[in-house]
C-alpha cells in the first residue's frame, strides 16, 4: 500500500505530459491526481495509527540487500500534511499560475515535485533517498527557473548551484557511510554504527550529512540561497517549496539524528541548538527589513525552521513531539500566508508593502485568511502556533536549556513584530494611490477556495491541539525508540 | 593503490572547491562538474579494491574468503547518470541567464536582491523549445 503515494504521481505526471496542449484534462489530472494522493495518506495514516510501522520490500529483496520502504507515524504525518496542502496548491494554480507557464508543464513538474517528495519521506534506504531528493530537486530547478523573467532566471542559479553542492556532500557522506558500515538500508545502518567503536568517524559523516541537509532545508549559516531565489517565482510555486521542499530536509535532518546518529548527542546536538537559536534569529532578523512581502514570508521560513531544528537539539521524547506538530503548523500556516499574499497581488498589482494599502477597509474576509495564519505563526494562542512554541518551551524547560528558551520568546515577539508591520502597511493604512482606495476587482473562486480552506485547517490544529499532539508524541516515542522501526525493517524478533 | 585514490579525490575536491569560489558561471559549472567527479570517486573507494576477485557469490561454496563489493559501481553508476542530467539542465540554465543578462559574471546578478526593472520575456519562450 504505502507504495501508491510514489505511484500516482508518476502515472498522473506520465498521462498530463501527453495532454500538453490540452489545458482542461491536465487541470483535471491535476485535481484526481492530488485527491487521490490525499485519500491514500489519509488511509496510510490510519493504517500505521494503528498497526504500527508498515514495511515494503521492494521487489522482495530482503531487508539489508533490497530497498525498504518504511512508513512509520512521523513518516504517515508528514505525507498527510504534505498531500493536503499539495491538493490545495493543485488548485489554487489554476489562477496563480500564468497560462504560459501551465502551457510549459507546470502540471507534470507538479507531480514528479510531489513523487520526489513522498519517495524522500518513505525510503527506509540511505542512497534511494538521494535518488528521490534529486527527483525532487530537478522539478524544482525547472520550476524556478519556468517563465524566464530576469529575476527568477538568476534566482534559479543561486539555488542550483548550491543544492547542487548539497547534494554532492550528500553523496560523499554516503561514500563514507557505506565505507564504514558495509550497509545503505537505515535500519541495518542503525544497528551497525551502534557496534562501530571509531566514533570520530561517526561524528565526520554525521556532521557531513548535517551540512548537507541544512544547506537543504536552510539552517544557519547555509541558508543564503533561500532569501535569494524564493521569493522569484509565482507565489503559488513559492508556497509549493516552502511547504515541501525545507520541510522534507528538516524531515531528514530528524530522521537522521533519531535513528543513525543518536549516540555522540553532546556534540552534535550542541551545534545543532547553536545553529537552531542563529537560525531563528537571523530569519527574523532579516524578515524585519524587508518590504516586500514575499521576500519577507521567506525570511520567517528560515526563522521557523530555526524553532524545528531546536527541538531536534534539545533531544528529549517531547521535544521532538513539539517538533513535529511545529512541522506540521508551520506547513499548513505558512502556506496559507503565502496564498493570501497571492491574493492581495491579484487585487492591487504587488507585493511591496509601500504600494499596498486599504485592503482591510474593503476586504474583510480577506483580510482574515491573512490575518488568522499571521497570528498562528506569531504563537498567540489559540492557535496553532501557540501550542508548538508551548512544547518547545516546556521541553527546553525540562532540559534546562533557559539560553535558548529566551532566544525562541524573543524571536517569536519579533515574528509578531514583523507581521503586525505587513498589516499595518498592507492592511490598514490608507493606500497610497488613490485608484486602489475602493477598487473591486474579483478574486477567481479558485484562489477563494483552497485559501479559505487551509486557514480553516490551521485553525483545526490550534484547536485540536491535544488530540493532534498526542499523535505527535506517539510519532516521537516511535523516532526516540529506533528498535521499533529497525525491527519492522528487518523482521527481527525482538 | 588505496591511497592514490585518496589523494585523487582529495584533489578533485579541491579544485571543485577553488572553481565554485569564482565569479564566472562557466568556471562555476566546471566546479560542481569536478566536485561530482569527487564525490563519485569517494563512492568508488568506498568498498575495499580488489583485482580478480568474483563479485558473485557461488551459492554451493558459500562466501569466498575474497569477494569484490560491486555495490559502489552500482551507486556511482546511478550518480553519473543523475549527475550527467543535472549537468544539461545547468548548462541550459547558464546559456538561458547569459541570453537574459548579457552577463556571465555571479556578481553582476543582484536582481534577487535589489529589485531591478522585471523585464517579461515570456513570449520568447514562446518560440523557443525548453
Amino acid at each position: 500500500m504505502i507504495i501508491y503515494p510514489i505511484l500516482i504521481p508518476l502515472i498522473f505526471a506520465i498521462i498530463t505530459v501527453f495532454f500538453w496542449e490540452n489545458q482542461r484534462v491536465k487541470r483535471a489530472l491535476s485535481i484526481i491526481s492530488t485527491g487521490l494522493l490525499m485519500i491514500v495518506n489519509i488511509n496510510i495514516f490510519f493504517v500505521v495509527y494503528r498497526e504500527g510501522i508498515q514495511v515494503v520490500q521492494v521487489g522482495d529483496w530482503p531487508a539489508p540487500f533490497g530497498i525498504s520502504l518504511v512508513v512509520d507515524l512521523f513518516s504517515a504525518i508528514m505525507l498527510l500534511t504534505t498531500s493536503i496542502v499539495a491538493f490545495l496548491l493543485a488548485i489554487y494554480s489554476f489562477s496563480g499560475i500564468d497560462l504560459a507557464r501551465r502551457k510549459y508543464g507546470y502540471f507534470p513538474l507538479f507531480q514528479f515535485l510531489l513523487m520526489g517528495v513522498n519517495g524522500s519521506l518513505c525510503t527506509g534506504d540511505l542512497f534511494n533517498l538521494y535518488v528521490w531528493f534529486e527527483v525532487m530537486l530537478m522539478s524544482s530547478f525547472v520550476l524556478i527557473a519556468l517563465g524566464g523573467e530576469r529575476t527568477q532566471i538568476e534566482g534559479a542559479v543561486k539555488y542550483v548551484i548550491l543544492n547542487l553542492l548539497a547534494s554532492t556532500l550528500f553523496l560523499s557522506a554516503i561514500g563514507l557511510t557505506y565505507n564504514l558500515a558495509g550497509t545503505l538500508n537505515m535500519a541495518d545502518l542503525a544497528l551497525r554504527l551502534q557496534a562501530v567503536q571509531t566514533s570520530g568517524q561517526v561524528t565526520v559523516i554525521a556532521v557531513l550529512f548535517l551540512v548537507a541537509f541544512g544547506i537543504k532545508s536552510a539552517i544557519f549559516p547555509l541558508f543564503f540561497w533561500l532569501p535569494a531565489s524564493y521569493h522569484t517565482p509565482p507565489v503559488t510555486i513559492t508556497a509549493l517549496f516552502s511547504a515541501l521542499l525545507t520541510k522534507v530536509g528538516m524531515y531528514s535532518l530528524i530522521r537522521f539524528f533519531t535513528l543513525l546518529f543518536p549516540f555522540e548527542s553532546e556534540y552534535t546536538h550542541t551545534i545543532i541548538l547553536i545553529s537552531a537559536g542563529f537560525t531563528m534569529l537571523t530569519g527574523v532578523l532579516g524578515a524585519a527589513s524587508q518590504t516586500d512581502i514575499r521576500r519577507l514570508l521567506s525570511f520567517h521560513i528560515i526563522s521557523q525552521i530555526g524553532y524545528i531544528f531546536m527541538g531536534l537539539g534539545l533531544f528529549t521524547e517531547y521535544a521532538v513531539a513539539a517538533s513535529i506538530y511545529f512541522l506540521v503548523h508551520i506547513i499548513l500556516a505558512k502556506t496559507a500566508l503565502f496564498l493570501s499574499a497571492g491574493m492581495v497581488e491579484s487585487i492591487q498589482g504587488s507585493f511591496d508593502l509601500k504600494k499596498l494599502g486599504g485592503l482591510y477597509k474593503n476586504r474583510v474576509g480577506l483580510s482574515m485568511l491573512f490575518l488568522l495564519p499571521a497570528l498562528s505563526v506569531a504563537g498567540l494562542p489559540p492557535f496553532s502556533g501557540f501550542f508548538a512554541k508551548l512544547g518547545l518551551i516546556i521541553a527546553g524547560l525540562e532540559s534546562k536549556q533557559y539560553f535558548i528558551i529566551g532566544l525562541a520568546l524573543v524571536v517569536s515577539l519579533m515574528t509578531l513584530f514583523s507581521m503586525t508591520k505587513v498589516w499595518n502597511e498592507a492592511y490598514w493604512k490608507p493606500p497610497k494611490d488613490p485608484q486602489y482606495a475602493d477598487q473591486q476587482k474579483p478574486v477567481s473562486v479558485w484562489r477563494w477556495v483552497p485559501s479559505i480552506t487551509i486557514v480553516v485547517f490551521s485553525l483545526l490544529l490550534g484547536l485540536l491541539a491535544n488530540p493532534i499532539f498526542e499523535v505527535c508524541q506517539l510519532a516521537a516515542a516511535q523516532l526516540m525508540d529506533p528498535t521499533q522501526y529497525i525491527s519492522a525493517v528487518l523482521g527481527l524478533v525482538r | 593503490m588505496l591511497i592514490l585514490m585518496a589523494i585523487a579525490a582529495g584533489v578533485l575536491f579541491a579544485a571543485g572547491i577553488f572553481m565554485i569560489l569564482r565569479r564566472s558561471m562557466v568556471k562555476v559549472l566546471v566546479g560542481i562538474l569536478l566536485l561530482g567527479y569527487a564525490a563519485n570517486l569517494l563512492l568508488f573507494n568506498a568498498a575495499p579494491l580488489m583485482r580478480g576477485a568474483p563479485p558473485l557469490i557461488d551459492p554451493v561454496m558459500g562466501i569466498p574468503a575474497e569477494y569484490a563489493d560491486p555495490v559502489p559501481q552500482a551507486l556511482i553508476l546511478t550518480a553519473i547518470v543523475i549527475s550527467f542530467g543535472v549537468t544539461a539542465f545547468a548548462v541550459v540554465l547558464i546559456r538561458r541567464v547569459y541570453a537574459v543578462t548579457g552577463t556571465g559574471d555571479l556578481d553582476n546578478m543582484h536582481c534577487t536582491d535589489i529589485p531591478c526593472e522585471s523585464e517579461e520575456i515570456l513570449s520568447d519562450l514562446e518560440d523557443e523549445i525548453i
